[in-house]
């Protein structure tokens, strides 16, 4: 019987021939921890009796979801990461290096093939790079930092086929808040979501890092691509080598097949207070908005810079709009600058602050006030997410907020582009 | 274990920024401080309403979003005694299980808020003694119960050092 990407990567991983509904304990190639989850995770470490990592060299921490840190309180917590990364030699991502998901994108050390496991739900987003990676709790953290290995019940896979070609000013943002309004927030709960099809095939790899990001927001365990050109040239651009394509073979089980033509589809929002609470962008034109945010490891990225930055040149965002930028990395902070792209967005109105999370999660750089209405680039619209459970939120690509910080209200980025 | 108290009733989807939010749970590892907090954007009271014993009920999806161990905790913490619902996301779930907290998977249409509920979950059972049914549980993927039966997952690596479990076809997460 044929196997799905998730079951051949965990075969390889657990040394053996496993499909759907096998419980194994596999190898991790990299385990990873953010701010607000790596604390619990060394008590956990402590109360295991953790004596070492089982690869300090596969082992990173990284200060991202409250960096620069706003609280006293916040500082301490971020002061044991750093003292536990010293006693341990594991690799510390310290405040200014950006948001955890881009960072290990990054590394060069996970591609086709990978697992990884992170203590932080967007650790899907590394099956654009036809790994499989995961989300975990800190304790579960712990057990993969002891022993490099962790346990799954090997998931069934819902694949889906988006056929047909994005049209123009439309994004692999739209295409994932559609297919999760589709599908729902828990339409992939315990599955593996595998995206295939000619959209995805076109799409750039930082455009399809988008969509594996948003797995998780339909419940799925992994967001699985096929490999491809982009997806090596991406691992090599970061020095990484010795990664081989993991295929679906063509007579794998599926639990599920959906199929898309997406060559008409509009720009989509997720409307508040659920990310699958989604409808094309023209039920919702016209709704006045306060804040405007790109960035986060949905689409803080060089090619949402680029395309924001793209609308924004030579024109100035609404008076009424409070405009922040997040840059996903260091890397893409340094390159946007290089490129001007900064230049342009701070000219029209911009604030940029420090590659990181802030924004996205409520803990500093751009809480809004009750009864504002944010348009933001992000992954979560749940009320209360920004900081503020009197505020509402609304989910677009980098085009569609860009376009509507311009109006001031939600905006076709199509007049723009 | 059995256990005894009153449902406090959520609905479908509730995430995990819900249980406690971002704003909260980078500050502290204090859980107690934390469990002040549990389910507040949904219903600011909602701490002082807690009688130590309760239930948390909902329908499917319970756990969504982000993998903050901080959930379950706070949850525990908040004196609530298990979370009763449809369907769990499974990171939740997971956390759940690592960390104490049941999770009782569970038609929960056959409770109503205030309800008075014993729950047993060796017989695998809910007694609804405010509208005298018995609600049938889902049992637990063996793989999670050796877990639980070691007291947790800190508490399978102190006596194994590693992740020592059954590997076989099972119905777990």
């Amino acid at each position: 019987m044929g196997q799905t990407i998730i079951e051949k990567i965990l075969s390889n991983k657990s040394r053996k021939n496993v499909g759907a509904g096998d419980i194994v304990v596999a190898s991790v190639d990299y385990v990873m921890g953010q701010d607000g989850t790596s604390p619990l995770a060394i008590n956990a470490y402590r109360a295991m009796e953790g004596k070492k990592l089982f690869d300090p060299a596969r082992v990173a921490l990284v200060i991202d979801h409250s960096s620069p840190s706003p609280l006293e309180a916040v500082s301490n917590l971020h002061t044991l990461m750093r003292s536990f990364a010293r006693e341990t030699g594991c690799k510390l991502y310290d405040v200014g290096e950006g948001v955890c998901h881009q960072l290990m994108l990054e590394t060069g050390r996970i591609g086709p093939g990978s697992l990884v496991v992170g203590a932080d739900s967007h650790t899907c987003t590394y099956g654009a790079l036809n790994a499989f990676s995961t989300g975990v709790g800190s304790t579960d953290l712990a057990g993969a930092l002891i022993s490099g290995k962790m346990w799954f019940k090997v998931p069934e896979t819902i694949k889906f086929a988006c056929n047909g070609k994005l049209p123009p000013g439309v994004y692999s943002k739209d295409l994932i808040l559609f297919l999760i309004g589709q599908v729902t927030a828990d339409g992939a709960t315990y599955l593996s979501a595998e995206y295939t099809g000619e959209a995805i095939r076109e799409m750039s790899i930082e455009a399809r890092f988008t969509v594996a990001n948003m797995a998780i927001e339909m419940g799925a365990k992994a967001g699985l691509m096929e490999a491809d050109e982009k997806t090596f040239d991406w691992v090599k651009r970061f020095g990484g080598s010795g990664f081989e394509a993991v295929a679906a073979d063509a007579d794998a089980v599926y639990a599920k097949i959906l199929e898309y033509d997406v060559s008409a589809l509009e720009p989509q929002l997720a409307k508040p207070h659920q990310v699958d609470n989604v409808a094309p962008l023209s039920e919702l034109a016209g709704t006045p908005i306060q804040q405007a945010v790109i960035g986060t490891c949905t689409n803080g990225r060089m090619e949402d810079l680029r395309i924001a930055a793209g609308i924004l040149k030579g024109r100035k965002v609404s008076p009424e709009v409070r405009f922040i930028i997040a840059p996903a990395s260091r890397d893409i902070y340094v390159q946007a600058m290089r490129e001007g792209l900064l230049e342009t967005l701070v000219l029209a109105g911009g604030a940029v602050v420090t590659p990181g999370c802030g924004p996205c999660v409520g803990t500093h750089n751009g809480v809004p006030s009750d009864g504002e209405t944010v348009l933001s680039t992000a992954n979560r619209n749940f009320k209360g997410r920004m900081g503020n459970r009197n505020a509402e939120i609304y989910l677009g690509s980098p085009a569609t907020v860009a376009a509507s910080a311009i109006k001031g209200k939600i905006t076709d980025p199509r007049e723009f582009v | 274990m059995e256990f005894k108290g009153r449902a406090h009733k959520f609905g479908d989807d509730i995430n995990t920024d819900y249980i406690i939010s971002g704003k909260y749970k980078f500050k502290t590892l204090d859980m107690n401080e934390l469990a002040k907090h549990v389910m507040e954007d949904l219903d600011q009271d909602f701490y002082n309403k807690i009688t130590p014993g309760d239930f948390l009920v909902a329908g499917r999806n319970f756990g969504c979003g982000s993998s903050r161990e901080q959930a379950p905790l706070a949850v525990k913490h908040a004196r609530l005694s298990a979370v009763l619902a449809k369907s769990f996301a499974r990171i939740f779930y997971r956390n759940a299980i690592n960390t104490g907290l049941p999770v009782v998977e569970c038609d929960t249409d056959q409770i109503e808020p205030g309800d008075e509920l014993v729950v047993d979950l060796a017989a695998g059972v809910i007694h609804n003694l405010t509208r005298a049914v018995a609600i049938e549980v889902k049992p637990l993927p063996s793989v999670m119960l050796q877990i639980l039966n070691d007291g947790g997952l800190a508490a399978h690596f102190r006596k194994y050092g590693e992740f020592k479990l059954d590997q076989e076809e099972d119905n777990a997460l």
